[in-house]
């Protein structure tokens, strides 16, 4: 994808190709040969593993989709629908599909899992700055690929919650009726989105269609996140660049060996999941038919989606409490340009190292806010202004802490180079 | 190869404006056929109006039905509901408008013009009939729970009166009142 290339095809069959597609010197440059810094460490095999957990949820999905029906429709017991009833036919009838399901279900949270990892270690090392902001905002764009693929995925099996929480996010677009004026514009979005006037059998089905199609884009979107990677190279936990062909290693084998490795443990803890505790993410209520007519009594989204629905319940105004729910994913997109030290990783930062870890905590807070009911009190104290204080520092760290700690803070000494670093002073010389 | 600039528009220029305007309208026509088809078909468009037996309904009971695919709320309140009703000042509430498809546009929310619909409803103060959707999110509210003695939103927390007002919580307006007539003393038709 970028650079100089060191391909030189062995074969008759293989130089003939090179001259007609270069698909093999581009296979070979981006994947084996591409120099990669010699420090990443574990938290760096999140990538492969998002590329893991993207191919199971496309591969089970297509096979879901063999045995799914998504027609709403209401079938012959009050309350079910074809949809719930081919989800139940797929648990209990089709061969193997209630572990297709279950791992296409707990699929969904191992991803999020993954993808929250990979953008905390960004976050941490600095990985948003300078030549990196592309890259950044790529995956600002992926993450939201997801939250609309998950959402969309889990009013499929068309239970209660499914059925609730698709009225509840369309009805999100409602609040703009509030600026428009006398055009309700809002409830016109959220029609034209239902294809009636509630959620109903035609919503299922185009959430289906749109379903199938998201995860192809994501899987666009990746490629251009893999270029915008290979044109500046990867960051490192050190956040400082590479100087020279002694920084780094070739990417096979050291990294495919590596990042193989810490898939197969992420394997592990998803095949714990898939084949012990199944609905450990689940919400039981969503193994009742879709019923128009009732909502449960408490209604949360997947754990995943917590501590946005915790910002959204904590704002008493409809419009502002969906402003702020928009406002926290678009503000990822500014982190290049809010983040004004000129020294990329916390491990150099001491200051800002406090402020990260006070905000992965924040985040916590909030999801466990998300997951009460709104009125609940802990300890003596209303959690919706505990929810409402972890809004504000949500917020507070990005556009005050990061542009005010960048200026005040005085950095830790940077090493010299990656090699003198892992190597130490003596071993400096170009290794290989 | 030689190239010429002249100061007036050529025919090239003609031509290379009038092709672009052409695509872009062309685009805009392919565009709107997208768009619109995701729009309510004339089959959901068709759902007739619904006519509900009030005779079955005993004083102080809420009862849900199904319209256009919402749920529907069919209150009949006794005095003491009705008369907490009546008591509240329309200045007191969050949201003032009446929210009553029967009624114009902006017709204050006071008790009266909650429940005032056609072939008689006003002389009718214990019927109330209001949409069953809250208005911050679309979750359906319980009825006789919250503050105000009306209905309780368990999603986020909204609190409706015994006229189905706004009167805590997130949800911005009233629960809407849809069209609906007496057709007899224990009949009514709804849309």
């Amino acid at each position: 994808m970028h650079g100089p290339s060191t391909y030189v095809p062995q074969t008759g069959i293989t130089r003939w190709l090179d001259s007609r597609l270069p698909i093999l010197r581009f296979s070979h440059d981006t994947m084996m040969t591409f120099p990669t810094p010699r420090n990443l460490n574990f938290w760096y095999a999140f990538g492969a593993i998002l590329t893991f957990c993207l191919g199971v949820q496309i591969v089970t999905g297509i096979v879901l989709a063999m045995h799914f029906d998504p027609s709403g429709a209401v079938g012959a017991v009050p309350g079910s629908s074809n949809a719930f009833d081919s989800v139940e036919s797929i648990m209990r009838d089709v061969n193997y599909g209630w572990m297709m399901r279950y791992i296409h279900a707990n699929g969904a949270s191992m991803f999020f899992l993954a993808v929250y990892i990979h953008m905390f270690r960004g976050l941490y090392y600095g990985s948003y700055k300078a030549p990196r902001e592309v890259l950044w905002i790529l995956g600002v764009i992926i993450y939201l690929l997801m939250v609309a693929t998950a959402f969309m995925g889990y009013v499929l099996p068309w239970g209660q919650m499914s059925f609730w929480a698709a009225t509840v996010i369309t009805n999100l677009f409602s609040s703009l009726d509030q600026i428009t004026g006398g055009i309700k514009a809002g409830s016109h979005i959220a029609t034209w989105l239902w294809g009636g006037f509630a959620v109903g059998p035609a919503t299922l089905n185009r959430f289906f269609s749109l379903h199938y199609l998201l995860p192809f884009i994501i899987a666009a979107v990746v490629g251009l996140h893999i270029w915008a990677l290979h044109v500046p190279g990867n960051n490192n936990p050190l956040g400082i660049d590479v100087k020279g062909p002694q920084d780094t290693v070739p990417f096979h084998p050291y990294y495919t060996a590596k990042d193989a490795f810490y898939v197969g443990l992420f394997a592990i803890l998803f095949a714990f999941l898939v084949f012990f505790a199944p609905d450990f993410v689940g919400n039981p209520d969503n193994y009742i038919p879709a019923n128009p007519l009732v909502t449960p009594p408490d209604i949360v989204p997947e754990w995943y989606l917590l501590p946005f629905y915790a910002m959204l319940r904590s704002i008493p105004q409809k419009l502002i409490g969906v402003l702020v729910l928009g406002g926290a994913i678009v503000t990822l997109a500014f982190i290049p340009w809010l983040d004004t030290s000129r020294v990329r990783s916390n491990r150099f930062r001491p200051l800002m190292k406090q402020f990260f870890w006070l905000f992965v905590l924040d985040c916590l807070l909030l999801g466990y806010c998300g997951d009460l009911s709104v009125d609940a009190v802990r300890f003596g104290i209303p959690m919706v202004w505990v929810a409402r204080l972890g809004t504000a520092y949500y917020f507070a760290f990005f556009w005050l802490v990061m542009p005010i700690i960048g200026l005040i803070e005085t950095p830790k000494p940077l090493p010299d180079s990656i090699a003198k670093s892992v190597l130490g002073n003596t071993a400096a010389a170009p290794a290989e | 190869m030689a190239t010429t600039t002249t100061a007036e528009p050529t025919r090239r220029d003609f031509i290379y404006i009038a092709t672009g305007a052409m695509a872009a309208v062309g685009a805009a026509a392919v565009a709107w056929p997208l768009i619109d088809q995701m729009n309510p078909s004339t089959a959901v468009l068709a759902l007739a109006s619904i006519e509900i037996d009030l005779s079955p309904i005993q004083v102080g009971q809420a009862v849900t039905f199904t319209f256009r695919g919402h749920p529907l709320f069919v209150r009949r309140r006794n005095a003491k509901e009705i008369a907490e009703a009546n008591a509240v000042a329309v200045s007191d509430l969050p949201d003032p408008v009446a929210r009553n498809l029967n009624l114009p546009d902006g017709a204050p929310a006071t008790a009266a013009n909650r429940i005032a619909g056609a072939g008689g409803a006003a002389g009718k103060p214990e019927w109330l009939i209001v949409s069953g959707v809250c208005t911050h999110l679309g979750c359906t509210p319980t009825a006789f729970e919250g503050d105000f003695g009306g209905w309780l939103c368990h999603c986020h927390g909204s609190m409706y009166d015994t006229a189905g007002r706004i009167r805590k919580g997130p949800a911005p307006q009233n629960l809407e009142i849809p069209v609906y007539t007496f057709e007899t003393a224990t009949k009514i038709k709804v849309g």
